[in-house]
């Protein structure tokens, strides 16, 4: 089975708690750049993105950076990494990120974290059957 | 492990790169043993920019005018540029090659991929100057992790690439897990023996868990690097991050970095398809429009060459894997044949990887020889890479003994028993072992096509003017891998390339041919002057050609200058400016290209070429040599006659047809080369003229020197 954050479009009244909770935890800052999820506001409802943990991304790294632990989850090896993107690229969903002034990707690594900053439970962490 | 002495050691301090530069060059003697750190002057940056720059300055100030290839004095530089080695734009590990050519005597480089280069450059080194000759084998170790450069004694027996490589990086790396970070540069045992030789640069492929070897393939590098008694150079630097280059904004490095990315991930599968099979997709392309070269150029296309498309090495490429030659290239096209297993030679039964085919080896090693059976394309691949030979040059210099010996210039008793018919894959693969071992036939063709014109005419009688017509060479070099009759701009593109007949100082065939979008001499010649100098500047900055129109925007056919690729010019503008600093627009790209486009040329000038008679192609290249080559296609030749000549073909002899042509075609190269010479500043005899030079800036002292003696 594989961990992942499942998202819930319907549910997300796009108060960007979860980004900020998120930059808070992993960078000390409320740059919203910094999270590993992001909120797009659209024209009727906004757009929760955050890796699905697909792996289509550790496919395409040269550095074998990007591996898949126990609980199916991408993780980004920091010493591996040579900030060439080819990652971001590759993303799907657009889930994997890179900030002003960073080098490395970042990426939601399912950590269920920001769960309590959500308000209406839009983001939740589910199993599913592997890719 | 091997036994190894320090004959010399150099420690020198490390320091990061800024803005792209190190603003130092490492130079070594082999003689002297000398090793030397050597300062970039701003001259250097502003004149040279780097890259391929950097190695003809310092070469040019190296060498003698009478300097040749085996002479001491004569270098082997490698030089990497002010961009090599950036992580966010495809394409960007480029080290460009120079040496003084045993096949040409004048400048030849080469740009080839792998780590080397950037790991070079990020141990502290803009350029490597490699001068003099050992007298035992040594290798040349760079430890950019400590900060230290040694010569070595170099014992190994192993001299082939595919298993020296993998040894050293083995014995250089810290342990498996620091295999990455060491790459090596060999050559191989036809390197020896043979001038049509290459030096291979490689890379660890963690995936795969083998060495993959990209290659420095025009001019006879690999003859330079043996003669100098080299086996190898290596480096290691373990340090490499995302901004190792540190650029002054890498803001724009990483999102034009990004565009190009996703780009290449919606568009290359309906493109050209370089991820699946490299640049193995043109074959098909090149058979359906006649310019797919076979029988040593005389034809360009033949039903057999279905054998040899791209779905043919398709099966044999391992898919889906990640194949940059270097970090962060995501077009991906070095593919691989994993697990192949050669059917002669010495490594025959045993499991290798063999990098490509690409489309310069399927022309030569396969459709040139109508050798039609990919897997034997794979294995000609493996041995010229192992035993450091240049897959271009093999081919070419094969398809000309093979015509040779069709019309029986050349017989069993001449080869040593060889039967060289036309496809005779077992007697090709006999010649190229013959090269590794050093004898044979197959060290007279490993000659190259200049070389056995002479022995050809001197000890068989064979009639001179034929050998030149059929004989693929200009400069002493083999042409490359396209046929050039029916386009008259890309007869320019090839015989006026500075270093010889290559295809990558312009490639106009679709433009002038078949899109006719360039059809004056003016017209040809603004092109003749326009993509060379672009085409060089990927050179000067450590850059690949291929992201540039391997690769278009979705909207680029919408564009003014489609060929051109707007958008990619202004992507390589802008990341110019984000590693250096520097301001750049395309027009001052243009004259970064120009001004050092003609020191090379004002160096082969002082070498001894460089003359309007240097730039005189073999008339294979330009139109039908024999009777069957016109018949094969009577009907295009006869209405060319009447459309273009005027001429009624009816009641005429193929013969009296033929002549009319070839004066007529003879002539149009002429005046073409009027035109171009004209456009690029030069006079009639293709000397660059004062004013010119000082318009650009190069009128160094040195160079006006040189050009007077012209004047």
């Amino acid at each position: 089975m594989k961990k992942f954050l499942n998202t819930y479009d319907e549910d997300c009244i796009a108060c960007h708690a979860c980004e900020i909770s998120c930059a808070r935890i992993y960078f000390k800052v409320d740059d919203l750049e910094r999270s590993r999820i992001r909120i797009e506001e659209r024209e009727k409802s906004a757009h929760i993105v955050a890796c699905n943990q697909c792996e289509t991304c550790v496919q395409v790294c040269p550095t074998l950076a990007l591996t898949v632990n126990a609980q199916g989850v991408v993780l980004v090896n920091n010493r591996l990494c040579v900030g060439c993107y080819m990652c971001i690229a590759a993303c799907p969903n657009e889930s994997m990120f890179r900030y002003l002034g960073g080098i490395i990707p970042i990426k939601c690594i399912a950590c269920g974290l920001c769960l309590d900053s959500c308000p209406t439970e839009a983001i939740r962490i589910e199993e599913k059957q592997e890719n | 492990m091997t036994e190894r002495k320090v004959l010399a050691e150099f420690p020198y301090e490390l320091k990061p790169v800024e803005k792209g530069y190190n603003r130092r060059t490492l130079y070594i003697n082999l003689s002297t043993k000398a090793i030397e750190s050597r300062p970039v002057t701003d001259l250097m940056i502003d004149k040279f920019v780097g890259g391929k720059g950097f190695d003809l300055y310092l070469m040019w100030h190296s060498v003698k005018d009478t300097t040749r290839w085996n002479d001491p004095e004569n270098e082997i530089c490698i030089a990497f540029g002010p961009l090599c080695g950036n992580t966010n734009y495809p394409g960007s590990g480029k080290s460009i090659v120079t040496t003084i050519s045993p096949l040409t005597d004048i400048p030849i480089d080469c740009n080839v991929g792998g780590h080397f280069g950037p790991y070079a450059k990020f141990s502290g080194w803009d350029a490597i100057e490699i001068q003099g000759k050992s007298e035992e084998e040594i290798i040349v170790f760079i430890d950019g992790d400590k900060g230290i450069v040694q010569i070595l004694s170099a014992p190994d027996e192993e001299i082939n690439s595919h298993i020296l490589a993998e040894r050293l990086i083995a014995e250089f790396a810290d342990n498996p897990n620091g295999y990455q970070y060491v790459s090596v540069v060999s050559s191989g045992k036809a390197a020896e023996y043979v001038p049509i030789s290459c030096l291979n640069f490689s890379f660890w492929d963690k995936r795969r868990k083998v060495a993959r070897l990209k290659q420095a393939g025009r001019g006879g590098t690999g003859m330079v690097f043996r003669d100098k008694k080299i086996k190898a150079l290596v480096v290691k630097y373990s340090g490499l991050k995302g901004d190792t280059n540190h650029p002054v904004d890498l803001e724009t490095l990483q999102k034009t970095g990004i565009k190009l990315h996703k780009e290449i991930e919606e568009g290359d599968d309906k493109q050209n398809r370089m991820r699946q099979v490299g640049t193995a997709h043109l074959v098909e392309i090149m058979n359906d429009y006649d310019l797919l070269p076979i029988k040593n150029f005389k034809y360009g296309q033949m039903e057999e060459a279905k054998g040899l498309a791209s779905w043919e090495f398709k099966k044999l490429f391992t898919q889906g894997l990640p194949d940059g030659c270097w970090f962060g290239c995501s077009l991906s096209c070095c593919k691989a044949v994993d697990n192949f297993i050669p059917r002669t030679g010495p490594y025959k039964g045993q499991k290798v990887t063999v990098d490509g085919p690409e489309y310069e080896t399927v022309g030569g090693c396969g459709s040139n020889l109508c050798i039609w059976n990919a897997r034997d394309v794979v294995e000609l691949n493996f041995y010229c890479d192992t035993y450091g030979i240049d897959t271009i040059s093999f081919g070419t210099s094969c398809a000309f003994a093979m015509e040779c010996y069709e019309y029986g210039i050349l017989n069993k008793e001449r080869t040593g028993g060889l039967d060289l018919s036309w496809g005779n894959a077992d007697s090709v693969f006999e010649l190229i072992h013959q090269m590794g071992r050093g004898e044979g036939f197959g060290v007279i063709v490993g000659q190259g096509v200049h070389k056995m014109k002479e022995i050809f005419a001197r000890e068989y009688g064979a009639d001179p003017k034929l050998l030149q017509d059929i004989g693929m060479e200009a400069k002493g070099l083999e042409y490359s891998q396209y046929m050039s009759k029916e386009s008259l701009a890309q007869q320019g593109g090839y015989t006026l390339a500075l270093k010889g007949p290559q295809h990558d100082e312009a490639w106009l065939i679709f433009m002038d041919m078949v899109n006719n979008q360039i059809p004056t001499f003016e017209d040809k010649a603004e092109a003749l002057h326009y993509f060379p100098m672009f085409r060089t500047w990927f050179g000067l900055q450590g850059l690949c050609k291929l992201p540039w129109n391997d690769i278009e925007p979705a909207n680029n056919a919408e564009t003014d200058e489609p060929a051109k690729v707007p958008e990619h010019v202004q992507n390589y503008i802008d990341i110019y400016t984000a590693i250096t600093g520097r301001p750049l627009d395309k027009e001052e790209l243009i004259r970064q290209s120009e001004r050092v486009y003609n020191f090379q040329k004002v160096f082969c000038m002082r070498m001894g070429k460089g003359r309007r008679i240097d730039d005189i192609p073999p008339y294979r290249a330009v139109g039908p040599v024999t009777e069957e080559e016109y018949l094969s296609r009577q009907e295009r030749y006869d209405k060319l006659l009447k459309e273009k000549q005027g001429i009624d073909p009816e009641g005429k002899s193929t013969q009296e047809k033929m002549a009319l042509l070839r004066a007529y075609r003879e002539d149009q190269y002429q005046q073409l080369v009027d035109a171009v010479y004209k456009r690029k500043g030069w006079t009639k005899e293709g000397i660059p003229t004062i004013e010119h030079l000082k318009s650009l800036g190069m009128d160094l002292p040195e160079v006006v020197e040189v050009v007077k003696r012209f004047l």
